[in-house]
């Protein structure tokens, strides 16, 4: 019984060393053969469009309500203190530094991370990838790179619209419904926010969440067995993973960027 | 009769060839010529390795141990560069077309003019028209893959693999899943495709009877082995047990029925144990 428990816990380490290995081999694939993706640049605008601009509306309406909710609890919390003017700090922060990457990121992945493994595996089922190669064309240079670049691109793009819309929709409910005065709100927001350790680092960690859940979404994509639970079970863990990639590597950043910094 | 006209006059060539996934063994010993301007077509039980073989002659795969070479070069020694301008003088057919689903049928025929030619766009258009016209779907250049039939689907897929006027096109059962008309079409249009481009080809099926009329010569594989060869008529006049089960769709015979396993009572007794 032990040994049945050991020689399976042993089974699924190598096997996660092995995807590591694999995924490790597979970007410096991508990274080299990316050449495609930017002497044809029109390929990867393409991509910008069907990860990035269609993903426009669930970013922008996710982070409007997530604006109203900022600004409903902050409001709760800080008129407690007589501080409710300092609602534009308290929303403007959370979201430049933490909520936009963060979350603008999880919802990257549903939406756009998903789309990209879907696609890349139901070409690889239907050996669209194999007839490319047969036809003398590098299906990563030609299909994983531009989609790749595609996401790297889309994903700062989303987070500092997402990041807009929290802040309109905190200022919504809390100048217009609650009262707050107009003036402190924006006043305080543009006197507290730095550009550098604020704004720069949160599009650092957008920058660096683009790139993780791209590179899940077309690792899993090209990697995934070529039949339909194949593909099912590849868009499963590039939701997973990447949300847990993301959370990990939030921790990591949070913990360089800010230190002693407040 | 076999296949040995002068060593220049083939294109592709196997001697000894074995490969294995891992340790599964899955082809040993496989001698093969295809000759240029020739039909060849390889058959066999499913299973047999025929399709695995097609992708070491594509470079997809390389051997174990043996020689394969395409017009004089050995693919496994290719480096991935080298093995890519090697494919631009090939063409591949694959089972259900392996169309791209975002492209319409022009654009699918066109993709490989597109990658590897600096033509302008007026003549890229009329290249995809006339190999559209060659395979009779000129008409469904708009037409986007799911809107095509399975045998057009095909047709589609022909004409984007003649695109570049290879020197050896490969074909993945062309017939598989295919209406006897569209079968017939399909046959034909193999036949003239590989005669007016002076192309030679090499066609993995199990159909004998389309096969038996359009190919110059037949290979049957049986468990990775090459266990008959010769022309059509070779093949029709043929006693070799295996020929004559396979040409006959004889249910048993060297191709057994039951797939290797226990003795049958003892796995009966096994159950009622």
């Amino acid at each position: 019984m032990i040994a049945r428990v050991l020689r399976s816990m042993g089974a699924r380490t190598l096997d996660g060393l092995w995807r590591l290995g694999f995924a490790s081999r597979f970007f410096v694939a991508v990274l080299m053969r990316s050449g495609t993706a930017f002497s044809r640049f029109s390929l990867t605008i393409r991509e910008v469009f069907s990860t990035g601009v269609l993903s426009l509306i669930i970013i922008m309406v996710s982070g409007f309500f997530v604006g109203l909710v900022l600004g409903l609890q902050g409001y709760e919390t800080l008129q407690r203190y007589g501080s409710s003017e300092a609602l534009g700090i308290l929303v403007a922060l959370s979201l430049v530094r933490e909520l936009g990457p963060v979350v603008a990121g999880l919802l990257f992945a549903s939406r756009a991370g998903s789309a990209l493994t879907a696609e890349i595996g139901l070409m690889k089922t239907t050996e669209q990838l194999k007839a490319m190669d047969m036809m003398a064309v590098d299906p990563i240079a030609r299909v994983v790179a531009p989609r790749f670049w595609g996401g790297v691109i889309s994903m700062p793009l989303l987070a500092a619209l997402f990041s807009m819309m929290g802040v309109f929709g905190a200022w919504f409910i809390g100048v217009v419904f609650i009262g707050v005065d107009d003036g402190a709100f924006w006043s305080q927001m543009q006197a507290s926010v730095d550009f550098r350790y604020d704004i720069v680092n949160g599009i650092i960690k957008s920058v660096v969440f683009g790139f993780a859940v791209s590179l899940i979404a077309v690792f899993e994509g090209y990697d995934s067995a070529p039949t339909a639970e194949g593909v099912s079970r590849a868009i499963t863990r590039t939701v997973v993973n990447s949300a847990l990639t993301i959370l990990a590597l939030d921790f990591v950043l949070t913990s360089f960027m800010f230190r002693g910094n407040g | 009769m076999s296949l040995s006209p002068p060593a220049e006059d083939i294109l592709v060539d196997l001697k000894n060839v074995d490969f294995a996934y891992d340790t599964r063994p899955i082809l040993s010993g496989i001698n093969l010529r295809i000759p240029r301007g020739k039909l060849v077509a390889i058959m066999g039980g499913s299973g047999c390795g025929k399709t695995t073989l097609l992708r070491l002659i594509g470079g997809q795969l390389k051997p174990t141990a043996g020689h394969l070479t395409v017009d004089g070069q050995e693919l496994a020694r290719l480096s991935r560069r080298e093995m890519y301008a090697a494919r631009r003088r090939m063409g591949m057919l694959f089972q259900f077309g392996a169309l791209f689903t975002d492209l319409n049928v022009f654009d699918n025929v066109a993709f490989p003019l597109r990658e590897h030619t600096d033509l302008p766009p007026d003549m890229i258009r009329d290249l995809v028209m006339t190999k559209l016209h060659a395979v009779g779907l000129r008409g469904a250049w708009k037409l986007m893959p799911a809107e095509l039939s399975g045998g057009m689907a095909r047709r589609v897929a022909l004409a984007r693999a003649v695109a570049l006027d290879p020197m050896l096109i490969m074909y993945d059962e062309p017939f598989a899943g295919l209406d006897p008309i569209s079968l017939a079409v399909v046959g034909q249009l193999i036949r003239r495709l590989n005669d007016a481009l002076g192309a030679s080809s090499i066609m993995v099926t199990h159909d004998v009877h389309e096969s038996l009329e359009i190919v110059d010569y037949l290979y049957f594989l049986s468990a990775g082995k090459v266990v008959a060869e010769g022309t059509p008529d070779e093949i029709r006049a043929s006693t070799d047990p295996f020929v004559h089960q396979f040409v006959n769709a004889e249910i048993d015979g060297p191709l057994p029925f039951h797939f290797p396993g226990d003795d049958y009572r003892t796995t009966l007794m096994e159950t009622h144990a």
